[in-house]
């Protein structure tokens, strides 16, 4: 029962670990008023761009950050286009979550002999695990916390997110800029430069959402890893009103219901088996329904700005 | 600035559909036959390699004049099916059956056009033109199974299926039969993680088998398996691929592959086609052991002992004669039982 309750637990935080870097990168940019749905596009470029360079330099840290940075270039393709340009920022949205696959299969074939997948790290070439060989195998604080060094870092994240976002000065500018664009830029704040920052940061955060699958969860990058981590994680920002700590909280309960279905599924007939894969989902929605009934965007969100 | 933005998304979309790449060769007047890739691309080093590498085959040894189109997206199925058309060919390859709505577009399009898709069959309305190629999955399932029930240790073995349906019922169930025969001490915990894509799951399925014991995960999952593989590396326990030889995702892991031989399949259509001039048509071609359709991985001599081996050599030869048939689904599966 013990050893149960550390294996979901640690699905939960195993899971968690890719959307919760996505969804704060998404409430960075949704809090400056740039709507982000191009973020399931910015995983996939940093998950190829990590997996790539830790193989080709055998060191998934400089992986890791590169993985951020693809998804920041990718940040600022939807900057210029929904800052600069003014475009519909959904529709951007939709044209970067087509780049991302299309750019990263194009250079998978490129570095890799014509595949479209990048070759596997070796297990000690991976992120670190801190806890490894601390615990016994598989007893239940090994279970728990022998998690990668990535799941580490994104709670630590989540708490300076939440003090920029609150306690600096950038922060409360950037959230002004998000709420009355015209009232900030009247006292000042220049606008267009938060916003391009906020949405380029959030790429960065996106790309490393995509490392973190695919030097820690998994070791390689292949067509379909992606798929759908990016929405997930939108709506887990969402579900926690636009805000880090919520935001932490929403996508801690959508692994922690994936590790209950996983568990689930172990102990109930297969004759169920559709049911209880369900649960991850239904639970959001029962939660979101029962719980969050004020959830308020920034009210400039997607809007536009004059110069 | 609103038009230049528009020229920029343009260029962007038109950039992603430029990925499609051509191939010509050989000679005049031979039979002409030509392959659509699915989405993988050519160099996949998975089933839409095996399938250029069995037409290559038939280009060297029977003559027939081959070319291949990938496909970048599942919106390039019917521009390239069209290509290959327009060229002449006497006979197009789908591969993989996510090309199924589209090729059965085009061969009620054109009906004196011959066509062949891989992983699916169309069931009895299908046009006369147009043939399935189905593979006796449960075969390949049933030898590494009784693999995986001599090497255990804990006698205990796992199952990690992507979403129910016949198609995975087959691998489950051949599997079930393999481990059956092999030790009927053993027991197999089965689940599904009801995608095919979710490889974060298929890591935790897999992680939670090794914790309760098991010592082999055997994975019918297309993504999903390559976080059950990833599971096996951590746990370091042995672990079963699918479709293609996996060893090279973890070397030290995958005991052995649950073989699919796209490329051979396609050669013996070749071959027929060759030697008898007539396409084959309408509904499914279902090809197994006898004929080199289905099998294990060439590399599973590394972890499994000769001897182990040697049996499976003598199963596989059971199963050709008719002396053994491989359950396919849970009804098959209880006669079986009954009857071994």
């Amino acid at each position: 029962m013990l050893i149960d309750i550390g294996f979901i637990l640690g699905t939960m935080f195993m899971y968690a670990t890719p959307l919760l870097y996505t969804a704060l990168g998404g409430a960075i940019s949704e809090n400056s008023g740039v709507v982000n749905i191009g973020l399931e596009g910015m995983m996939t470029i940093g998950a190829f761009s990590a997996a790539t360079t830790s193989y080709f330099l055998q060191n998934p840290w400089i992986g890791f950050i590169f993985g951020g940075f693809a998804g920041a270039l990718l940040g600022l393709v939807h900057a210029v286009a929904c800052v600069s340009y003014r475009a519909d920022n959904v529709v951007s949205g939709i044209a970067i979550n087509f780049l991302g696959p299309g750019i990263a299969l194009f250079l998978a074939r490129h570095f890799f002999g014509g595949t479209t997948h990048t070759k596997i790290l070796d297990l000690d070439k991976k992120m670190p695990r801190p806890f490894d060989g601390v615990f016994e195998q598989n007893s239940f604080f090994d279970l728990i916390l022998n998690q990668y060094a990535t799941m580490f870092i994104a709670l630590f994240l989540v708490f300076v997110v939440h003090f920029v976002f609150y306690y600096t000065r950038v922060g409360l500018r950037l959230r002004s800029v998000g709420e009355k664009p015209t009232a900030a830029r009247t006292v000042g704040i220049r606008v267009v430069l938060y916003r391009y920052g906020a949405v380029i940061v959030s790429g960065f955060f996106a790309g490393l959402g995509g490392s973190s699958l695919s030097i820690a969860i998994v070791s390689h990058f292949w067509h379909p890893l992606i798929s759908g981590q990016g929405f997930i994680a939108l709506a887990a920002m969402i579900f926690g009103k636009w805000k880090p700590i919520p935001t932490m909280f929403a996508c801690l309960m959508f692994g922690f219901s994936q590790g209950i279905a996983v568990f689930l599924g172990r102990v109930i007939p297969a004759t169920y088996t559709e049911l209880v894969s369900m649960i991850p989902y239904a639970l959001t929605l029962i939660v979101l329904v029962l719980f969050v009934r004020r959830s308020r965007a920034p009210s400039a969100l997607g809007g536009q700005v004059d110069e | 600035m609103k038009k230049n933005l528009f020229v920029f998304l343009i260029l962007f979309f038109v950039s992603t559909f430029a990925f499609a790449a051509g191939d010509q060769e050989g000679a005049e007047d031979a039979i002409k036959i030509a392959m659509v890739t699915d989405v993988g691309g050519v160099n996949d080093q998975s089933f839409n390699q095996s399938a250029w590498e069995g037409l290559q085959r038939a280009r060297d040894e029977l003559g027939v004049e081959i070319s291949y189109l990938e496909s970048a997206q599942d919106a390039d199925y019917i521009p390239n099916l069209q290509s290959l058309i327009d060229g002449g060919n006497d006979l197009v390859w789908g591969v993989g059956f996510k090309m199924a709505d589209a090729l059965l577009q085009m061969a009620k399009l054109y009906p004196d056009q011959h066509f062949a898709i891989i992983d699916f069959a169309y069931g009895p309305d299908a046009p006369s033109n147009v043939v399935g190629v189905l593979f006796k999955a449960e075969q390949a399932s049933f030898l590494v199974g009784y693999i995986a029930g001599k090497v255990t240790e804990t006698n205990t073995i796992g199952f990690v299926g992507g979403i129910e349906g016949a198609i995975i019922d087959a691998f489950e169930y051949g599997f079930l039969a393999g481990v059956y025969i092999a030790n009927r001490d053993a027991t197999v915990l089965s689940q599904y993680a009801d995608s095919f894509v979710d490889a974060a799951k298929g890591k935790s399925i897999a992680t939670q088998m090794y914790v309760q014991g098991a010592d082999i995960v055997f994975h019918a999952a297309g993504s999903v398996g390559n976080g059950v593989i990833e599971a096996a590396r951590e746990q370091d326990r042995w672990v079963i691929g699918v479709d293609r030889d996996q060893n090279d995702l973890a070397p030290d892991n995958v005991l052995t592959s649950a073989m699919k031989e796209v490329g051979d399949a396609m050669y013996k259509v070749a071959k027929d086609l060759k030697e008898t001039g007539e396409f084959p048509s309408g509904g499914a071609l279902i090809l197994g052991l006898s004929d080199g359709a289905v099998g294990i991985a060439p590399t599973s001599n590394v972890h499994v002992p000769a001897d182990i081996l040697s049996e499976i050599e003598e199963m596989s030869q059971r199963i050709v004669s008719g002396e053994i048939a491989v359950p396919y689904n849970l009804e098959t599966f209880e006669t079986f039982k009954s009857e071994n």
